[in-house]
């Protein structure tokens, strides 16, 4: 592919003084395949839903941004910082701005609820006491947790409590971005719209900006102002930019990307006759499936 | 179908080139995978001892990992030591005997405890004991992202998770060790004394003359090291932990398996270093009878 054409590809729609997260060329490479390499803004204030399919690299971008994985080549900007570029310490006074909601809640086991939400508090060593105390049942409360949770370890929790206590977790030193890994993936679909109620509530309560990593089209749709959708870097075209979408929920009902609608409709199309053939070639079993693919396609025709 | 790039002649020197390129091809990737290895642990133990003294670990990370790798591991090292105590006794009864030397008995299990038994098998007890489950902790809370959760909150995962891990370790299992060298030493009185009848006065005087200071010195002065290779290895293998429940199990498979090489290693160079040191200074040396 032309790296040229890649890396001077940057979201018109989304340029501009204000943004407050900005990746510029941003490469995650593992050994020689590139697995993610994507230019990207985002404003102050804004909820971005980046989508795509599985591999696309969604996680690595968010896990990229706040500094959890270093990139191959490219910059991270927040608030104009480079994050690459900042020493240990820097590094925790930024991540102080940083709430992050990882898929599976990654409460730590060993320790109750309370001492879960009260880690950032401890760490950052604001505020003690009765204060810190206050501030724990109030953020627990905000996701429709009780106090009486507090003494139980994530273990006695379900997926869901577990999820809105990452949630509380995130949001005990109001941070400035939030990032949610996949928040509605594992839920059922009351608990998964509770999820996206309590984090559109977040987003009116507090002046965050919010990246949320999702295969949920309507939990992306109720929730982001602006959607990404990301490609799988090897399927490219050559010269093609990996962001086949950027734009409001709305327009997505209106693109002619082929790509872009087969996974917003969820089908499946010809993926699933690329991954048997290239997957399972030589197995016994899969002429006879893409056979019965191929005869079925034709009988329909 | 891969093909061989060793396998293109046919005459039997080619072949026996063939099967020598690819034995070198195979232990040199085995050699070049444990340099690298190597290097990796020593980074990660240099960031360890970096962390450990620039900030200081905090109590609600030390008093658990203490309490787990001390108070826990107290029964199983105690009850170590004094079956190691009654089978040296047993072991070693009839030859002693048969000399007529069955009340130096004391000296010869004393001696074999402190200097290597207690603290060889008291750290080899602990790395399948804590070893093993500070690897499969670490690994988990790798896998479950949790160690990214740690980072993201401004933790520093090395100082949060290692350096109490280490410091309980290297404080503790010295401790520990102690206990087994004395749980071994009651256990052989008892069986010597009351099960095999030896004089319970000449087994004592015999235990005094001969297991002196720097004897009960080196056993505790090689489970420093026996500690830390514990605590390095296993929190290094979690660290490294593959995902799924497998790359949990390996890891703490491979923590207890490398530690225990480790410890084993060490004893050598250790008691070389050690028999140098106590060569220097009483250059008569030592002697049994």
């Amino acid at each position: 592919m032309d790296e040229s054409i890649v890396d001077q590809i940057v979201s018109p729609s989304s340029q501009g003084p204000r943004a407050i997260v900005e990746t510029e060329r941003l490469t995650v490479q593992f050994g020689r395949q590139t697995i993610l390499k994507v230019s990207i803004s985002i404003p102050r204030g804004q909820t971005v839903a980046i989508i795509g399919e599985s591999g696309c690299g969604k996680t690595m971008l968010l896990k990229s941004i706040v500094g959890l994985l270093r990139p191959t080549s490219g910059r991270v900007r927040f608030d104009g910082q480079d994050i690459n570029l900042l020493d240990d310490q820097d590094m925790t006074a930024m991540r102080k701005r940083f709430g992050f909601v990882f898929q599976n809640a990654a409460l730590f086991d060993s320790m109750t609820i309370h001492q879960n939400v009260e880690f950032p508090l401890k760490q950052h060593g604001v505020p003690k006491g009765k204060q810190a105390n206050r501030l724990i049942i109030d953020r627990l409360a905000e996701v429709g947790l009780p106090s009486n949770v507090m003494p139980k370890k994530p273990a006695q929790l379900s997926g869901g409590m577990r999820k809105r206590v990452g949630l509380a977790r995130a949001l005990i030193l109001e941070p400035d971005l939030l990032l949610y890994d996949e928040p509605t993936t594992g839920l059922d679909p009351i608990m998964s719209d509770i999820i996206n109620e309590l984090m559109l509530r977040t987003r009116k309560r507090y002046p965050v900006t919010s990246i949320i990593v999702t295969h949920d089209m309507h939990s992306a749709r109720k929730v982001a102002d602006r959607i990404v959708m990301l490609h799988p870097f090897s399927r490219l075209k050559p010269g093609e930019s990996q962001v086949l979408f950027d734009d409001v929920p709305e327009m997505l009902d209106k693109t002619r990307d082929r790509r872009v609608k087969q996974f917003v409709h969820g089908e499946a199309g010809e993926r699933l006759m690329e991954m048997l053939v290239t997957k399972n070639e030589g197995d016994l079993e899969t002429p006879n499936l893409y056979d019965s693919i191929r005869r079925n396609e034709t009988d329909g025709e | 179908m891969a093909t061989d790039p060793y396998l293109h002649n046919d005459n039997l020197k080619g072949r026996i080139f063939a099967a020598l390129g690819r034995v070198t091809n195979a232990w040199g990737g085995v050699a070049v995978q444990g340099i690298l290895t190597l290097g990796d642990i020593s980074l990660f133990t240099f960031q360890m001892l970096r962390w450990m003294v620039t900030a200081r670990p905090k109590r609600e990370t030390l008093l658990p990992n203490f309490y787990s790798v001390g108070v826990l591991s107290l029964p199983v090292v105690a009850l170590t030591g004094t079956f190691i105590g009654m089978v040296l006794a047993i072991q070693s009864f009839h030859q002693f005997k048969s000399i007529g030397m069955e009340t130096r008995l004391g000296a010869v299990i004393n001696m074999s405890l402190v200097r290597e038994l207690g603290p060889v098998l008291a750290a080899t007890m602990l790395a399948g004991r804590v070893g093993s489950a500070m690897a499969a902790v670490i690994g988990t809370m790798r896998v479950t992202e949790q160690i990214d959760a740690l980072i993201s909150m401004g933790a520093n995962p090395i100082h949060y998770l290692v350096v109490p891990r280490f410091l309980a370790c290297v404080l503790l299992i010295p401790a520990l060790t102690v206990m087994a060298d004395f749980m071994g030493i009651v256990g052989g009185y008892f069986y010597s004394v009351i099960v095999l009848g030896i004089d319970h006065a000449q087994y004592l005087r015999n235990s005094r003359d001969f297991v002196g200071t720097f004897d009960l010195f080196s056993g505790v002065f090689k489970s420093f090291f026996f500690g830390a290779v514990i605590a390095i290895v296993s929190c290094y293998r979690g660290f490294h932990c593959q995902p799924g429940a497998d790359g949990v199990g390996r890891a703490a498979t491979a923590a207890f398996v490398q530690s225990f090489v480790m410890i084993l290693a060490l004893d050598i160079v250790l008691n070389l270093f050690l028999d140098a040191i106590y060569f220097a200074i009483w250059p008569s040396g030592a002697k049994l009878f």
